[in-house]
């Protein structure tokens, strides 16, 4: 059984060309369904970057024919995008993917959890389940192992580890959002991942603020009551089209006596900026703008990629012992044959001397079998080795065929040549 | 026996004083050899007073370098209740360079010495001594953490692009540790006192320089309560109030006790 990959990523296509070729749930699950037909294993890994089947089948041509079929039919101009990968080189890949070292940021953490819920849904064997089994391990020992997930990927997660600088856990912490726009949003779902409340969202137009404060469970509160609301909460992010500051420092200083020596994060990521530079001189204060947060981003991303390279260490160790695993399955058959074979023989010329062995009390007897026994493990425990080195090197076939050929195995008389 | 423990004490607290000098540098290694290094050299300092209290008929650390053996102890013990987690191995920075020197002090005055005695109750000198010496090993972890709040507050107003590269406590856990710290210290302080006030009383001795400020210590900690807690100070403003606290301790510590044990 081989195990082929097909797929494309961000390294190969276009968002538009991955958007047709994406896959939810149920249609990864029916086109696994498909590509498994008659005994096979399929796998199908869906994200917004990338598009990957992994599939286990006897002919690997075959099967890799009828996984870019399968994709091609979603997209046809999807083929030249493709990548296609077999055995050790889809295993391998699969590792990476699973480390976070193939994403379009280094060591991001939500491509792992896609990668268990793709195992979960898909068709597995004992190619596949060992496969993504391994991948999952790999991905959690790069994970443990280095610092590769620990800074933040994006301006609105640097802000949020920003706020974790100032107040440690964020639980219950309160959150203002000025701007009811996407970027607002995405920085409130952030700080709300780590347990921050959203108290109020403030915006120009009332219906947008009511919107977003409905679905973020928050206060829509109009731009005039900034300084008011600025007494209650620990986090300002703001991101308006205003020409000018919606928040001046004089508004905030103002602020500052009642909120009794308590720290205030402000975030500015709007262009051109909302909140006054001056904040940032206020004691207690901390303004960060967009500019702040990508110098912080990219500092983050020279440790990711340095930590990547421990990483691509670790991914490849773990990938070396799936190889030895896979390769050694070619010789696993030849192997029981072999030992099946060596049993055989020693029960049958017990048999043989069992006239002689009745003699023998029960204590004696056992103590033959044992002996015996022991004679075979011997002598077989070196060819087994070695035919298990063989296979990691790639050998594995002909040496398994060698041992066939010269211990007559699979033969139809095991009496034809070795009890004489 | 007790010279024989002093020494791997002092290697202790030496390397980790290196060791967190090191993780500033590079995190991760030398911060973890510098917090063995703290547990080896407080344990190795704990039978070291183990061994002068064995060996002496009462309490051995009622001289001033036997006091400052207890109390380079008793910081270190404070120290280890936080600077074993990994955010806080850069206290360890202010706390055990100060430890380890405090230690050579403590020696070359005498403190690691046994079969001293004093003419006061045993527990009058537990009573007055370990709770001033316990109360100022709180003050030096509150000092410690205030200045790593100060460092880290720096860096934040600085704007640093590589503020999320080293773990620090965030700056709201600091303040509130600090001030719980003080919060705990403050009151072994007013007890340690109120023991040595009535002493002196009975005795009918005069008040001499060292009493002097530590009142003016006493009352700059509860100052820093009292803005803390009623007058809403917290902050940067809060952390220079620790600090120059600690230089009061400090004084008292060092600069004074020729007159108080003379």
């Amino acid at each position: 059984m081989q195990l082929v990959l097909v797929g494309t990523s961000h390294h190969r296509a276009s968002l538009e060309l991955r958007e047709r070729v994406a896959l939810d749930s149920e249609q990864g699950a029916a086109l696994t369904a498909r590509l498994a037909e008659g005994g096979g294993e399929a796998v199908c890994l869906s994200t917004c970057n990338r598009t990957e089947l992994y599939v286990v089948g006897r002919d690997a041509d075959a099967t890799e024919r009828a996984a870019v079929a399968a994709l091609a039919e979603l997209e046809p101009e999807v083929e030249s995008a493709l990548y296609r990968l077999r055995d050790h080189a889809a295993a391998l890949h699969l590792f990476r993917v699973a480390a976070g070292l193939d994403s379009l940021v280094p060591g991001e953490g939500e491509i792992l959890g896609q990668v268990r819920v793709a195992y979960e849904a898909g068709v597995t064997g004992a190619l596949l389940d060992r496969v993504f089994r391994h991948a999952l391990h790999a991905g959690r020992k790069v994970r443990a192992q280095t610092a590769i997930g620990e800074s933040p990927a994006s301006v609105s997660s640097a802000a949020a580890a920003l706020a974790e600088q100032v107040f440690g856990d964020l639980e219950g912490r309160a959150v203002m959002l000025v701007g009811a726009g996407a970027i607002s949003e995405q920085a409130a779902r952030n700080l709300i991942s780590r347990q921050a409340r959203i108290a109020f969202v403030a915006n120009r137009t009332a219906e947008r603020a009511e919107e977003l404060a409905r679905r973020l469970g928050a206060e829509p509160i109009p731009l005039d009551r900034l300084a008011e609301a600025l007494t209650g909460v620990d986090v300002v992010v703001s991101s308006t089209s205003a020409p000018g500051f919606v928040l001046e420092a004089a508004s905030v200083e103002g602020a500052l006596g009642q909120r009794r020596g308590r720290q205030l994060l402000l975030v500015d990521l709007a262009v051109p900026r909302d909140l006054d530079p001056a904040i940032h001189d206020l004691d207690g204060c901390y303004l960060y703008d967009i500019d702040d947060l990508e110098a912080i981003v990219s500092e983050t991303l020279v440790g990711r990629r340095r930590e990547a390279e421990r990483a691509e260490t670790i991914v490849s160790a773990e990938a070396e012992k799936f190889h030895e695993w896979h390769a050694g399955l070619d010789v696993v058959p030849a192997i029981a044959s072999l030992r099946a074979r060596a049993e055989e023989i020693r029960e049958a010329e017990l048999r043989k001397a069992d006239a002689l062995l009745g003699r023998l009390d029960d204590s004696q007897r056992r103590a033959v079998e044992s002996i015996t026994t022991q004679i075979v493990n011997k002598l077989l425990h070196l060819p087994t080795v070695r035919m298990k080195q063989a296979a990691a090197a790639a050998d594995g076939v002909v040496y398994a065929e060698t041992v066939r050929h010269l211990f007559g195995l699979g033969e139809d008389s095991p009496e034809g040549g070795f009890d004489r | 026996m007790a010279e024989l423990l002093f020494w791997p004490a002092l290697v202790f607290y030496g390397e980790a004083a290196v060791g967190y000098l090191g993780e500033v540098r590079r995190p991760g290694l030398p911060g973890r050899a510098a917090t063995w290094g703290v547990r080896l050299g407080w344990l190795t300092q704990t039978a070291l007073l183990g061994v002068q209290a064995a060996r002496d008929d009462g309490f051995p650390w009622s001289t001033w370098a036997g006091s400052l053996n207890l109390f380079v102890w008793l910081v270190v013990s404070a120290y280890l209740i936080w600077g074993c987690r990994r955010p806080y191995r850069l206290l360890g920075l202010t706390v055990m360079p100060l430890a380890a020197v405090l230690l050579v002090v403590a020696r070359a005055g005498g403190g690691i010495a046994v079969g001293t005695r004093s003419h006061y109750s045993n527990l009058f000198l537990v009573l007055h001594v370990g709770l001033v010496l316990a109360a100022f090993a709180g003050f030096t972890l509150a000092a410690a953490l205030s200045a790593l709040y100060l460092w880290q507050e720096r860096r934040l107003k600085q704007r640093a692009a590589t503020i999320l590269r080293r773990p620090v406590p965030a700056l709201a856990t600091l303040d509130a540790l600090a001030l719980r710290t003080i919060a705990w210290s403050l009151p072994a302080l007013t007890l340690g006192l109120a023991v040595g006030a009535i002493r002196l009383v009975a005795d009918g001795d005069r008040v001499d320089a060292l009493v002097v400020v530590t009142i003016a210590t006493w009352l700059v900690w509860a100052a820093y309560l009292v803005l803390r807690l009623a007058a809403g100070w917290a902050g940067r403003r809060a952390a220079y109030l620790a600090l120059a606290g600690f230089a009061l301790v400090i004084v008292v510590r060092i600069a004074l006790p020729a007159t108080h044990f003379a």
